[in-house]
């Protein structure tokens, strides 16, 4: 706390020279202008303490998980193996499954969700005008704010309750759908507006049709972005715990069938270790956090990457 | 102008002889290729309809076969007891309190954060830290919810308990601080602390994006007349990005109401029969947090049900909380150009 105090001060004062200097041209208004130029400098502070306040749980929460769960990562056992056959009071084995499941489920939850969502932005963009598309932007929001238990429960009611079928992973990426859908229709719908129009009408004045007009310069045009809010999509259902408590139960061997037995996550695993109170346990559960948080922390920065390197051109 | 939209000019001027506007699909050839594009992609917005709906009406269907046979009060009892599928016996009310207190106190504290961060990097971070500052708080909203739960109750829960002793002891008198016997770090108080910590970067992203839309001309001509550069926010930038401040808010709201597994991991769960209180230092289960606590048990429909129930009033809580949101920007659009 002192060190940001510090911090907050001595870098308001090398950035206020300006505000300052015209502070002390009119000392002769009276208290009235000290009084304003205190509260302009107290709201700069404010401000700045504002910022480094919200620093303090981020920095705090990579280094917590960071330095707990390094140690395990350096291990080629981690990569390599699964949990089988280990339990809580022993050490070693490794989160290969729960990495590999949380690959597969990821994958198969935006092979789905991609398509659906880069069409929905399309029309939105490209063809929806009036009731119907007004209606679609407002479902999407809706289902931007469903929270991801409901998520699961709709997939539960819908796969279990109804159908009578088993808990499986291929449930679970249903569930994950979504969440991943309004991610991807919105930042494809953003990236589409940037396409400048010209392009389309330079296309159409050649004859060319409307959907070969979009598949062929629209879509090129903004795919940099479109592959971004893709990867920001993936990021964040990866990272999704609750569909998966009530879909997908945890276990300790390598599955890769999504539609038979259960899946290990990396969330999941988090969660079994949780309840552990054994060292080994312990450590592998921070391990896992921070190989969770790898992962998405990888996907968001590939995703800036990309949007950084290949946005839109006027 | 002709570069905002996918419309082209030509699909909004008058067409010949007076006629209406084209409408719709106004650049279509009308060939094959083209409907069958079309088609798609309308289709894939009607399936997005659907979709919305059809969550809504599943767990309507199956929450009304539960609620009907509740031999208590769904609203306003504070009972939960569905293991005997013959005398099922549950109610809300608790639910709704601690979900509904965990996301205020989020809210008391991210929104004043949230938009003196958005208005830091909008108005006060020098040119080149803008940028990064932004990055860096995207990045708090990648971290999973299970990594804060986890780091809540075992690295931040015990920092924060001598902040509740004193809470408890000083300021015990106030129902809201009275003791509850429940150890610090995993009171409804923490879960909300933990709570604004995940919803400040929503908070964030989206002031920050109607602050950076001020006009040029309000905060010069705000500046011209003599004004401080906090007077020059307080009368220009904070009224304009008002609605989008309101909506971001409510973003954030409805992400803390459904937030699920870093407050089952937090909040310790009461026995059955415990006393009520207003306690702020209670323990408690939102209705995000009772769903995960019995997972597991999801055997009979029935059961189930109950369970779904409790669903179905989240849903119900977001999806009104996110069409306010909604609105209010729609209305700020339409007032801005």
């Amino acid at each position: 706390m002192t060190t940001s105090t510090t911090a907050t001060t001595s870098a308001t004062s090398s950035s206020t020279t300006p505000p300052a200097s015209r502070g002390g041209a009119s000392t002769d208004l009276g208290h009235k202008a000290r009084g304003r130029a205190f509260k302009d400098q107290l709201a700069r502070v404010v401000m700045w303490g504002a910022f480094l306040l919200a620093l303090v749980p981020l920095v705090w929460i990579l280094w917590t998980v960071g330095s707990k769960g390094y140690h395990l990562l350096l291990d080629a056992q981690w990569w390599g193996n699964s949990q089988r056959g280990i339990t809580a009071r022993r050490e070693g084995g490794g989160a290969v499954h729960a990495i590999q499941g949380t690959l597969i489920q990821g994958l198969t939850t935006a092979l789905i969700s991609v398509p659906i969502g880069i069409l929905t932005a399309i029309y939105l963009v490209e063809y929806g005008r009036g009731r119907l598309a007004k209606v679609v932007s407002f479902m999407v929001d809706i289902l931007t704010g469903v929270p991801s238990i409901v998520a699961g429960l709709f997939i539960y009611a819908l796969w279990v309750t109804t159908f009578k079928f088993q808990r499986v992973g291929f449930a679970v990426c249903l569930a994950l759908v979504l969440l991943m859908i309004p991610v991807v229709v919105r930042s494809t719908e953003e990236m589409l507006k940037l396409v400048p129009n010209e392009l389309r009408e330079a296309s159409y004045a050649l004859g060319v049709p409307k959907w070969k007009t979009i598949m062929r310069v629209v879509l090129p045009t903004a795919f940099s972005g479109i592959v971004t809010g893709v990867l920001l999509g993936l990021a964040r259902v990866m990272g999704e715990t609750a569909p998966l408590l009530i879909l997908g139960p945890y276990t300790k061997s390598i599955a890769n069938d999504l539609f038979g037995g259960l899946m290990p996550t990396l969330p999941t695993m988090i969660n079994q270790d949780r309840t552990e109170s054994l060292q080994p346990a312990v450590d592998r559960m921070w391990a896992a956090a921070l190989t969770l948080i790898l992962l998405v922390l990888l996907l968001n920065i590939a995703g800036r990457v990309v949007s950084r390197f290949g946005s839109v051109k006027k | 102008m002709s570069s905002v939209t996918g419309v082209s000019l030509a699909d909004e001027t008058p067409g010949p002889h007076g006629s209406a506007p084209l409408s719709g699909d106004g650049a279509g050839t009308g060939r094959l290729g083209d409907r069958l594009f079309g088609g798609a992609a309308k289709g894939a917005g009607i399936f997005v309809i659907a979709l919305v709906t059809l969550v809504g009406v599943f767990l309507l269907w199956q929450a009304i076969p539960a609620i009907a046979n509740d031999k208590a009060s769904f609203l306003t009892s504070r009972e939960w007891s569905v293991n005997d599928s013959n005398n099922l016996r549950f109610g809300i009310v608790e639910l709704l309190w601690t979900t509904v207190t965990a996301s205020a106190i989020a809210m008391l504290i991210a929104v004043p954060v949230g938009v003196a961060v958005a208005l830091f990097i909008t108005q006060y971070a020098p040119t080149w830290l803008s940028r990064p500052a932004a990055s860096l708080i995207d990045l708090l909203a990648a971290v999973p919810s299970i990594v804060f739960g986890i780091w809540g109750l075992r690295t931040f829960g015990p920092v924060f308990e001598p902040v509740q002793n004193f809470l408890r002891d000083h300021l015990g008198w106030i129902p809201l601080f009275s003791d509850a016997n429940i150890s610090g770090g995993s009171t409804i108080l923490f879960v909300g602390i933990v709570l604004a910590i995940m919803v400040l970067p929503i908070v964030t992203a989206l002031s920050r994006e109607v602050f950076a839309q001020t006009p040029i001309t309000h905060r010069e001509g705000a500046l011209a007349l003599g004004a401080t550069k906090w007077e020059m926010i307080r009368i220009s930038v904070l009224p304009f990005g008002k609605p989008g401040v309101i909506s971001a808010a409510m973003l954030g709201l409805g992400r803390a109401l459904g937030e699920t597994i870093a407050v089952t991991i937090i909040l310790s769960t009461l026995p059955d029969g415990a006393k009520w209180t207003f306690s702020l230092l209670n323990g408690g289960e939102t209705f995000a947090s009772r769903i995960a606590n019995n997972a597991a048990e999801f055997d009979t429909p029935q059961k189930a049900g109950a369970f779904i129930a409790a669903g179905l009033v989240l849903f119900i809580l977001t999806f009104v909380v996110n069409a306010i949101a909604r609105i209010v920007i729609d209305r700020r659009k339409a007032f801005s150009e």
